[in-house]
């Protein structure tokens, strides 16, 4: 038997040393991984931690429900929601004025840059950002605010250059050759081409702001985040249990306001 | 006979429209600025200014003694333990759950049978539950799991395998009923165990697109082991967030170097080894 049948073989019977090896080496990795941090969650599974468990559990409940306290979760539900809305507003502009150098339209030395810049915005994440504007501009929802604008800004720049490179240059062309200044060439030529896309990937930082945005509070910087934080350190876990209701009331109802988005826009599109 | 272009006065056709428009933003957005407090005088303030001038002016340069470094090394690996263990952690819970989801195994749905209404209701009771396991962001998990376990990685791993479980278990279901499911069906027709129907039916058509999903999630997993020591929940975070609180400017720019090229690797990692498996 040639070596070539043996391998055909091989490949027939699904066998590659490759594969098994790199499988191999993971199960290696997760193993030591458990060694490393010397996790035990056998002892998760006796009696007297499941006792503790449920009366953990059982701690939280029932919510307190009471119309007061409802109040304070609408207004942090709300405060939420602005930080969400302002920080990624913000985002968006600041991102279509760094677009501006990091597309190349103002030279390569500025385009190497502004990407450089813009990728050290969206490195760092919200969280690190929301602990750094605590300092800078004090507790509250403004510095949740700013959090959320810095990294987003990295991001949304980073799109909005790359759809400022996609756009056909036609229509600015045309318009120049007419005689127009560069910057109404812009305004009335290329911007209203790529305004459709600008807003698609707003409205989608936005969805993902939100999220971010009910957690940045563990930081101080406002919204629900802050106020689970606070009623978890006073031990009001009743309180605690309704503010985390809310949290995952507000993430389900903006994934399904987006799927509904998007279901209307591929029937409008296709 | 056509007026010199002199003539025309250059108007804007769109103009009503992007007034009515403008006008709607700031009537929208001005109570909202209120909510947020936003105050951009506020970054002046000459007691904030200060804080922020010390604090940012310690970031040069880094703390790079042996001692420190050492400490932050150790969070990293840490940091990537946590993260690996998690993912494997939701794997298991993932795997499960996504199989009772997923419709290409049902049996019911085949021909009329009788336990299509019980297999709906357990279908339905499933998902419920992977809807709250992440719904509820994953520091969030953490933060409740501290509480439980006490600081340290323990509860950032378990936050991190029942977050990243529900995801998973979602997007499993998804990709077993995306996929081509017409071999299963056949094995569940000819009277194969769904088990069996889905070893041999669907597994090694779409045994790389769920692998390369969790590698993917092990990646954002990185990120999130980072994230999650701001509770306590041990790691790199974890040691951040106690240099901030001190003010330590050099011990905070090295941590926020080393994250950065944590999320490298990883990233390179990640691409690494789904490229491996394609």
């Amino acid at each position: 038997m040639s070596s070539a049948t043996l391998s055909e073989r091989r490949a027939a019977l699904g066998f590659c040393v490759y594969c098994w090896g790199t499988i191999a080496g993971l199960i290696a990795v997760v193993w030591a991984s458990f060694a490393y941090l010397s996790l035990d969650f056998s002892r998760l599974f006796t009696l007297e931690s499941g006792h503790y468990m449920f009366e953990f559990v059982a701690r939280f409940f029932p919510p307190d429900l009471s119309a007061g306290f409802l109040q304070r979760i609408a207004k942090g539900t709300l405060e939420t929601l602005a930080i969400s809305a302002v920080g990624t507003l913000v985002a968006a502009l600041a991102g279509l004025v760094l677009a501006l150098p990091a597309s190349g339209r103002l030279g390569p030395g500025l385009k190497a840059l502004t990407r450089v810049f813009l990728n050290a915005l969206r490195s760092v994440p919200e969280l690190v950002w929301a602990a750094l504007m605590v300092l800078a501009a004090g507790l509250g929802p403004f510095a949740g605010t700013l959090a959320l604008a810095l990294h987003t800004s990295g991001v949304l720049g980073r799109l909005f250059a790359e759809s400022l490179e996609n756009a056909p240059p036609e229509p600015a062309r045309s318009l120049l050759d007419s005689g127009a200044a560069p910057s109404l060439a812009f305004v009335y030529a290329t911007l209203p081409l790529i305004t459709p896309q600008l807003i698609a990937y707003s409205l989608y930082r936005w969805e993902m702001n939100i999220r971010m945005a009910t957690v940045l509070g563990f930081v101080g910087a406002g919204g629900l985040g802050q106020m689970l934080y606070y009623e978890l350190s006073l031990l009001h876990e009743p309180q605690a249990c309704t503010v985390i209701a809310a949290m995952l009331a507000l993430v389900v109802v903006v994934d399904a306001v987006s799927a509904w988005v998007r279901r209307c826009q591929m029937r409008v599109g296709g | 006979m056509s007026p010199s272009p002199t003539q025309v006065p250059l108007r804007d056709p769109d103009a009503p429209r992007r007034a009515t428009w403008a006008l709607v933003a700031v009537v929208v957005l001005w109570p909202l600025l209120l909510v947020a407090e936003f105050r951009p005088a506020d970054l002046f303030d000459a007691r904030n200014l200060k804080v922020m001038s010390d604090f940012l002016g310690q970031f040069l340069p880094p703390n790079l003694s042996g001692e420190f470094l050492g400490l932050a090394l150790k969070a990293t690996v840490e940091t990537l333990a946590m993260a690996t263990a998690g993912t494997a952690l939701a794997m298991l819970l993932a795997a499960p759950l996504g199989l009772a989801l997923s419709h290409s195994l049902s049996i019911s749905r085949i021909g009329p049978g009788p336990g299509r209404g019980v297999g709906e209701a357990l279908r339905a009771l499933a998902r419920l539950v992977l809807l709250v396991l992440r719904g509820i962001p994953e520091i969030v998990w953490a933060l409740l799991l501290v509480r439980a376990f006490g600081l340290g990685p323990a509860a950032g791993v378990l936050a991190i395998a029942v977050t990243y479980g529900g995801m998973l278990g979602k997007v499993y279901s998804e990709i077993l009923e995306s996929g081509d499911t017409r071999p299963a069906r056949v094995l569940l027709e000819s009277g194969s165990g769904r088990l069996m129907a889905f070893f041999y039916g669907l597994l090694p058509g779409s045994a790389q697109e769920l692998a390369s999903y969790t590698v993917y999630r092990w990646e954002c997993a990185v990120r999130a082991s980072v994230i999650m020591g701001f509770v306590g929940a041990g790691g790199l975070g974890q040691l951040m967030d106690q240099s901030m609180k001190m003010l330590n400017g050099g011990e905070v720019s090295t941590i926020l170097i080393i994250f950065l090229l944590l999320v490298l690797l990883a990233d390179a990692i990640s691409s690494a080894v789904r490229k491996t498996l394609a």
